[in-house]
């Protein structure tokens, strides 16, 4: 199993040749780039480390420049601002797969995926904030008449009286909403574009700009 | 242009006239029925025009059997649409001519466009 990470563009739809409207995202995956490998002797498990975006070495502490510097990894770009990998992710993979990449190498979604296949896609979700219940579980709040005051967006009740004596663990509670790791699956590969650019239908969570981790399914679709 | 204008690009339709809410439009439709396809015409007043790119759609508002209204919101640029005419140009205040859904019989009239009265 193996990914690539994606900046999220944004959101349109394509017609298909039947004449269906269908919702796209559009991720663009130009310039990862390998930028280590963990290894079974050195880590204790395999895993590639693959590097994403851009960021001025200027902005760096030499700590993170070191990092870079050893594996000769700093870039530059056309006008001659040196940049390194802003984003630095791990995908786990077999030795055997390790083993065909190079660290320094290059790739992008187009290398990795065709039209029609699935993927999973991770991002970080929009955050909301510190909500309440009806924003963040779909509660139904309370009545807005009958002589209801001061009770309108409350849960109601958390529980029984004397037995259990507590609030259960997990109550859907209000709290922080979004601004999480999201995993959205099976999500359909409609078009590769040049550029690495993905078209992948439905929504992909985070806002746009946002990183997204693509992978190969976990379930296997019959 | 940006990238999502860029790939919305190829979708466009060059070929769509120029019709503004108030507008009666005759949209040609294709539909399937089972395994045959026909075109259908909806003739209507276009009450919106909603321009979003690709996305981009408009309203057709069109009295039907009965007297009953019947509103069809058209994507602009689907391939199932195979020709738009503009039947009668109107003379309209608003983007969205909403109201003329409370309006019927004589209320319901459009002045035509470019016309003095």
């Amino acid at each position: 199993m193996q990914g690539v990470l994606g900046e999220k563009v944004g959101m349109t739809a394509i017609f298909e040749e039947g004449g269906r409207q269908i919702p796209v995202t559009v991720v663009r995956t130009l310039g990862n780039r390998v930028v280590g490998k963990r290894t079974q002797e050195k880590d204790g498990y395999t895993a590639l480390i693959v590097g994403f975006g851009e960021r001025r070495v200027k902005r760096l502490t030499k700590p993170e420049l070191g990092f870079f510097e050893k594996q000769g990894l700093v870039e530059e770009r056309q006008d001659g601002t040196r940049i390194v990998k802003r984003h630095i992710r791990e995908f786990r993979i077999s030795a055997e797969e390790l083993a065909a990449y190079e660290v320094g190498q290059s790739f992008d979604g187009a290398t990795l995926f065709k039209s029609g296949e699935r993927v999973d896609v991770t991002g970080t979700s929009k955050g909301r904030g510190f909500t309440g219940v009806m924003k963040r579980h779909n509660f139904s709040g309370g009545k807005a008449t009958h002589g209801v005051h001061e009770y309108f967006r409350h849960g109601g009740s958390l529980g029984a009286c004397t037995y259990p004596a507590r609030v259960f663990k997990n109550k859907k509670m209000p709290g922080q909403h979004g601004n999480k790791r999201v995993t959205q699956q099976g999500l359909t590969i409609i078009d590769v574009l040049e550029d690495g650019l993905l078209l992948v239908k439905g929504n992909v969570p985070g806002p746009n700009g946002g990183l997204l981790q693509i992978r190969r399914p976990v379930k296997q679709r019959r | 242009m940006n990238v999502l204008q860029q790939i919305e690009k190829k979708y466009l339709r060059q070929d769509i006239p120029e019709f503004r809410a108030g507008d009666t439009v005759r949209v040609h439709v294709q539909i399937r029925e089972g395994e045959k396809t026909r075109i259908q015409p909806f003739e209507g007043i276009c009450l919106r025009r909603h321009n979003a790119g690709a996305q981009s759609t408009f309203t057709v508002r069109k009295r039907g059997a009965g007297g009953i209204g019947v509103e069809r919101i058209f994507p602009t640029h689907s391939p199932l649409i195979k020709e738009i005419e503009v039947v009668r140009t109107g003379r309209v205040r608003q983007a969205r001519i909403y109201y003329m859904r409370q309006r019927s019989g004589k209320a319901a009239r459009i002045r035509e466009r470019g016309q003095f009265r």
